[in-house]
């Protein structure tokens, strides 16, 4: 009976561990390192797109997504669990607040609704707790300031100047904490997290093995249409060519 | 005559002027023609920076009030900050509209300064449409004599001072010709650093 607590997610252990959210981490530990950087202009998220073989048409599959306009999320550990997070996250922007206020959450507020929803499956019979790390990245409208947040399968949640989840999270938080300053630059924290995934990755770096998404400056061409007072997204996923000229000039 | 929203009577309105808004209303409750209360205010704070005026069936005044304090408290206390003026307004609109088939009876207005003290002024029917005005916005039981008034003495970017005798004479003028309006009004001048509170003497018929 070792493992008597490990039957139902609501049982503590004697001492004191929730397990399957111990599991949940070792799943997200396992998984693909993701990088996050705020910088003074812009926030970016960075993760590594592997393709088991070949044969696999890789450009369908995107692990950093759009949630608002003003908003991107990516994750280390399991895929699927962290698209079914997507989907409630962009549901919950809308429901729980753009049609009562008519604007999108602040990222703090987006952050929340996430975590408990994360929370609830620590606490609800009959499901397993989700086993993904996030990585919340966006732009406050209210303060004026991009904010970079990180959500665990626990619910809690930090909020961060730049981190790194998954296998080589460590090491790259090391390789962070000496790169990151207060004056770091949008294209000089792209360039700090291409050099902490090089790290991670084994094999060569490529625009189309990585997955790179940017929230910055509003992009008015992306609208589609002109004319009115209606601010384009910040958020923007750099095109494997845009991500091959900064890997050239590193 | 047994409309739930000219039962107990009472006018509002609001206007723009330079830097500065004005909320105003009369102070009459009644039951059809018999007046039971001078002093029922219809103008209410919602931070220092944002009033709403609600007029209508006196209950609903009351109860909208009390569930708009509620939810304006929930989101100070989750947002960390006070709410903008338009995100008010788009409150009041999706809790109204939350009533589309048995609606609250009543016409609100919003008026306040924004976080760059720019005026902002706003009415809503009984189920939430936004009347966005530039100007001024009315509502109640005088509402047609309140739009003849506001339509003759407007005149825009008024300072304070003059901004308050023009939604005052506005008012008093407009309530003189509706019985169900009247009885004291109250005036408010929203500035960027002070809400100004004025009670206006009227003739009590």
């Amino acid at each position: 009976m070792a493992d008597r607590y490990s039957f139902s997610l609501t049982t503590f252990s004697p001492s004191g561990k929730l397990v399957q959210i111990e599991y949940a981490l070792n799943a997200v530990k396992q998984g693909v390192t993701t990088i996050g950087i705020k910088s003074t202009n812009g926030v970016v998220l960075a993760t590594e797109r592997k393709a088991n073989s070949n044969l696999i048409n890789n450009d369908t599959n995107t692990k950093v997504e759009l949630i608002t306009p003003d908003i991107g999320m990516t994750y280390s550990g399991m895929g699927p669990d962290f698209r079914v997070l997507v989907d409630k996250a962009r549901k919950l922007a809308h429901t729980n607040y753009l049609r009562v206020y008519n604007e999108y959450p602040p990222v703090k507020i987006l952050v929340q609704e996430i975590a408990k929803v994360m929370q609830e499956s620590t606490q609800s019979g009959g499901i397993r707790p989700f086993g993904v790390s996030l990585l919340v990245g966006g732009y406050d409208p209210h303060s004026e300031v991009f904010q970079l947040y990180q959500v665990d399968p626990s619910g809690s949640y930090f909020p961060w100047k730049a981190t790194a989840i998954g296998k080589t999270s460590i090491s790259a938080k090391t390789f962070l904490e000496k790169r990151w300053n207060e004056n770091l630059e949008l294209e000089d924290a792209i360039h700090v997290a291409l050099l902490a995934l090089k790290e991670s990755v084994d094999g060569e770096l490529n625009g189309e093995n990585l997955d790179i998404a940017v929230i910055s400056e509003p992009q008015e061409e992306a609208l589609g249409f002109k004319g009115t007072n209606v601010p384009g997204p910040r958020f923007k996923k750099l095109t494997p060519e845009e991500i091959n000229d900064r890997l050239d000039s590193l | 005559m047994s409309d739930p929203s000219s039962i107990n009577g009472g006018s509002a309105l609001a206007m723009v002027g330079k830097d500065c808004v004005a909320i105003a209303c009369d102070l009459r409750l009644g039951s059809q023609s018999l007046g039971l209360a001078n002093n029922f205010e219809k103008i209410f704070k919602i931070n220092d920076k944002v009033m709403m005026g609600l007029t209508g069936l006196a209950s609903d005044v009351t109860t909208l009030h009390e569930l708009f304090r509620f939810k304006n408290n929930l989101y100070e206390l989750r947002e960390e900050r006070k709410i903008e003026p338009s995100t008010f307004a788009n409150l009041v609109s999706s809790t109204l509209y939350e009533k589309r088939f048995g609606p609250w009876f009543t016409g609100p207005l919003v008026a306040g300064l924004d976080k760059h003290n720019k005026p902002f002024i706003c009415g809503f029917d009984s189920i939430g449409c936004i009347d966005y005005a530039k100007d001024f916005v009315v509502s109640g039981t005088a509402s047609d004599q309140l739009y003849g008034m506001c339509e003759g003495l407007y005149q825009p970017n008024l300072e304070p001072e003059d901004l308050f005798e023009t939604i005052s004479q506005s008012l008093l003028n407009a309530v003189d010709r509706d019985t169900l309006s009247g009885w004291g009004a109250i005036v408010y001048i929203i500035t960027k650093d002070k809400v100004i509170k004025k009670v206006l003497r009227t003739r009590q018929d």
